[in-house]
């Protein structure tokens, strides 16, 4: 297999040149590379695999997709670039698993679960209370009822920070302030929550790195917690996933995963020059679904995962 | 998915191994190993192209393959030249002006003000006057973070709430530092995006505004492959002076670290783990080493390999080695080199990796794998007759192998072999290290 075939070509060309090369255009370059061929040969695939390692999809799922690729293309031969590179977007595609969402391009909630609580959870600065008032402003807006529940009491001033997004949002934030027992917060939103009818309950948590065993365990308890409040609850723990995080995104999911089911990913900071594409390998490995993307520090900044676009953004440059 | 570097390299090495032959796919595919192996750290996909091709020049110049455990001096090379990509020494923030001014900048998330309290709490213990700056004026609460911070460490901050101009508070708190006998103003800064052009003119503003003696990019060690281009274009924005690596008490490989100095040429001058800002081990100087071993996953992987280097004799080797540069290998260094091999254990693991051993055994069929036979053989040898081996003529062959209890076939095969052996290696040394072996070109 001529995968990681570097030692073909070793054109030495600079650092700095080379970086630039990977902001060309992917479907420009695969176009140059099979320019009169009829099969994916060693060029193309060191083209693919640059520019999906360079996204961060990392090896083992660039080695996936590749593997896929050269399957499909035996099978269905394919005649130029266009094709090829169609062939390449619904592969990858394929490994991210779907949302059940019935209209993936509104934020919605489903019908007959008041409140839905929704419980949020990653690592530090991944972009979780942001992304909560970002969602809170989406539901806000179609006439949702919700409430906030900052349970991240640890990080300095985190209380104030959701606070500040609650008004911006224009909705209520349960606190007890800082130092408190975060459970007994998430407890007390959802109770606010049943009491005072409102369709969604978001609860922020404090960052946390996976390896750090104590915190894990609090989340669930957190969520053990939040059961005695409505035992069905929560019915979606959403990760973030700050999107230029690298390969340790995969073990944030594997370990947040064990404590608490993760049911949906967020990937945030997609405004940059990072592809986030360690999400894919994550959705195929965990089959969860990627929900929403973080695009910016506005309010507004938050949209709906598509799959299609998300995978044709990561094959185009940005820059 | 994570299988460390040490794992990837057996991996290839029992390949190796399992044809008893070393040709140019098996260093290829070692090469192939460690750069997949580098990539799943995070290290950029081409400076991990660049640091395989330097590992390939090194292997090839201190001869791995020739090495009895060519697997593990090739860890401990690869270690080598990641510790020397790193950059050796620490590298000293420059505080000289007075008041020093440090000016921190970096992506949203980065950890820049918990970092700057924890660098506050550092300097403040080494007995400096330090003042803090809150200049974050967009994400929401970030001034009341830094104050509660600050208060955490009893080191005082500098903030303008109701002022939503970061380049002011910047020349103000410098003002105020002076009037208030402030040694070291550490300015916090909001998290800006490389691309987000406004923000970046006013990174650079601020820093032609106050001058600041010390620059440091704060990155966080879980950056993937984007860490090249955000450190390059911060670096061309700003020129920074140093890197500050956080969230290191993650489990993260850490790999951004090498391709940010490899990139920018800028040293990482101090590591961040844990989120207290007042305990004195969330804060350290860097260190290459550790770096380059969290890197390669390695733990005490490197330590076993010293430890199996150590019990391979040192000096024998040596000896062996300057033998083998001058074309002198005889029988002698055969027999020792075999003794050698013994007191190491597990011999048929490590006797394919001697040149021409391999082809040797295969030819020689000794199924329970027995030296005995060769030994025996070399034993019944006059001194002279191992040193020069040209002297072994028809009769001093039945003589041999009447002494040793084989066949004049047996020894013919071992000379015969023998003398394979030194053409390969007369050929290695002739090709001054440049390729492994002439006839083939194993690096195109
Ligand atoms: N550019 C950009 N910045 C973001 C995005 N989401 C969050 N941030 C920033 O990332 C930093 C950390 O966010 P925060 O919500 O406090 O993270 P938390 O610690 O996970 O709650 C803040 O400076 C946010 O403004 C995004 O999608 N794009
Ligand atoms: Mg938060």
């Amino acid at each position: 297999m001529g995968i990681f075939g570097f030692f073909n070509k070793e054109k030495k060309e600079s650092l700095e040149k080379g970086l630039e090369k990977t902001n060309q255009n992917f479907f420009s370059k695969i176009s140059k590379a099979i320019a009169g061929k009829s099969k994916v040969d060693e060029e193309i695939l060191d083209e693919l695999e640059e520019i999906l390692i360079t996204s961060d999809v990392g090896v083992e799922t660039t080695l996936k997709i590749i593997e896929r690729i050269e399957a499909r293309v035996k099978k269905d031969k394919y005649l130029n670039a266009q094709e090829l590179n169609k062939i390449l977007k619904e592969e990858i595609v394929a490994l991210i698993t779907e949302t059940q969402q019935n209209d993936p391009t509104q934020f919605e909630l489903p019908a007959h679960t008041k409140p839905y609580v929704i419980m949020v959870v990653g690592v530090n600065g991944v972009g979780k209370t942001t992304t909560i008032g970002k969602l809170a402003s989406q539901f806000h807006q179609i006439g949702k009822k919700v409430v906030l529940g900052a349970g991240d009491t640890f990080r300095a001033a985190a209380v104030a920070q959701l606070k500040v997004w609650g008004e911006r949002a224009g909705v209520p934030v349960i606190e007890k302030g800082m130092n408190t027992d975060p459970a007994a917060v998430a407890f007390e939103a959802v109770k606010t929550g049943i009491d005072t009818q409102a369709d969604v309950v978001i609860i922020d948590t404090a960052g946390r790195l996976q390896t750090k065993t104590h915190l894990m365990n609090e989340l669930s308890k957190i969520k053990r917690v939040i059961q005695k409040a409505m035992p069905d609850a929560p019915h979606e723990v959403l990760l973030v996933l700050d999107g230029s995080t690298g390969q340790n995104a995969v073990v944030q999911a594997r370990e947040f995963t064990k404590v608490t089911e993760i049911t949906a990913l967020a990937v945030t900071k997609l405004d940059g020059t990072a592809k986030g594409g360690v999400v894919i390998g994550i959705s195929d490995e965990f089959k969860i679904p990627v929900k929403y993307i973080g695009v910016g520090e506005k309010i507004e900044d938050l949209q709906i995962f598509h799959r299609e676009a998300f995978v044709a953004s990561l094959l185009e440059s940005k820059s | 998915m994570f299988k460390t570097l040490s794992n990837r390299l057996d991996k290839a090495m029992k390949t190796l191994k399992g044809q008893g032959r070393i040709t140019d796919v098996n260093i290829a595919a070692t090469m192939k190993e460690i750069r997949k192996a580098l990539m799943e750290a995070d290290v950029n996909y081409k400076v991990a192209k660049e640091i395989t091709d330097k590992i390939k020049d090194e292997a090839i110049g201190r001869k791995v393959m020739i090495d009895v455990k060519p697997g593990e001096l090739l860890v401990k090379i690869v270690h080598e030249q990641l510790m020397q990509l790193m950059g050796g020494t620490t590298a000293e923030m420059n505080l000289r002006s007075d008041p020093a001014v440090i000016l921190m900048t970096g992506l949203q998330g980065s950890g820049k003000t918990t970092f700057s309290a924890k660098l506050a709490n550092y300097l403040k213990k080494q007995g400096r006057q330090v003042l803090l700056v809150a200049c974050d004026v967009y994400r929401p609460a970030a001034i009341e973070q830094l104050k509660v911070n600050g208060q955490a460490i009893g080191v005082e901050v500098y903030s303008e709430p109701e002022n939503k101009n970061p380049i002011a508070i910047a020349q103000n708190s410098i003002k105020w530092a002076k009037e208030n006998n402030k040694k070291i103003i550490i300015i916090d800064t909001a998290g800006r995006l490389a691309v987000d052009e406004a923000m970046m003119t006013e990174i650079a503003q601020i820093k032609t505004a106050i001058q600041p003696s010390e620059i440091l990019f704060v990155v966080d060690a879980m950056t993937g492959q984007d860490a090249v281009n955000t450190a390059k274009s911060f670096n061309d924005r700003v020129n920074f002076d140093g890197v500050v690596l956080t969230k290191l008490d993650g489990d993260t490989r850490g790999g951004a670290a090498l391709s940010i100095r490899n990139v920018v040429e800028k040293p990482i001058k101090f590591i961040s783990t844990g989120e207290k800002v007042n305990e004195p081990n969330s804060f350290d100087i860097f260190n290459p080493d550790s770096i380059a071993r969290r890197i390669l996953n390695m733990g005490d992987v490197l330590k076993l390999v010293e430890i199996a280097q150590d019990a391979f004799d040192q000096q024998e080797m040596e000896k062996l080695n300057k033998k083998l540069r001058k074309n002198e290998f005889d029988f002698n260094d055969f027999y020792s080199q075999i003794q050698q091999i013994k007191k190491m254990g597990n011999l048929k693991d490590i006797i394919s990796m001697i040149p021409g051993m391999g082809k040797m055994l295969k030819e020689v069929e000794i199924d329970d794998f027995s030296l005995t036979p060769i030994e025996a053989i070399i034993q019944s040898m006059t001194p002279k007759e191992r040193n020069n081996p040209i002297l072994i003529d028809g009769s001093r062959k039945k003589r041999i192998a009447n002494g040793s209890g084989t066949s004049v076939q047996q020894v013919n095969n071992l000379i015969k072999q023998f003398q394979e052996m030194r053409k390969m290696i007369k050929k290695m040394n002739d090709s001054k290290g440049k390729r492994f072996l002439p006839n083939i070109n194993p690096f195109r």
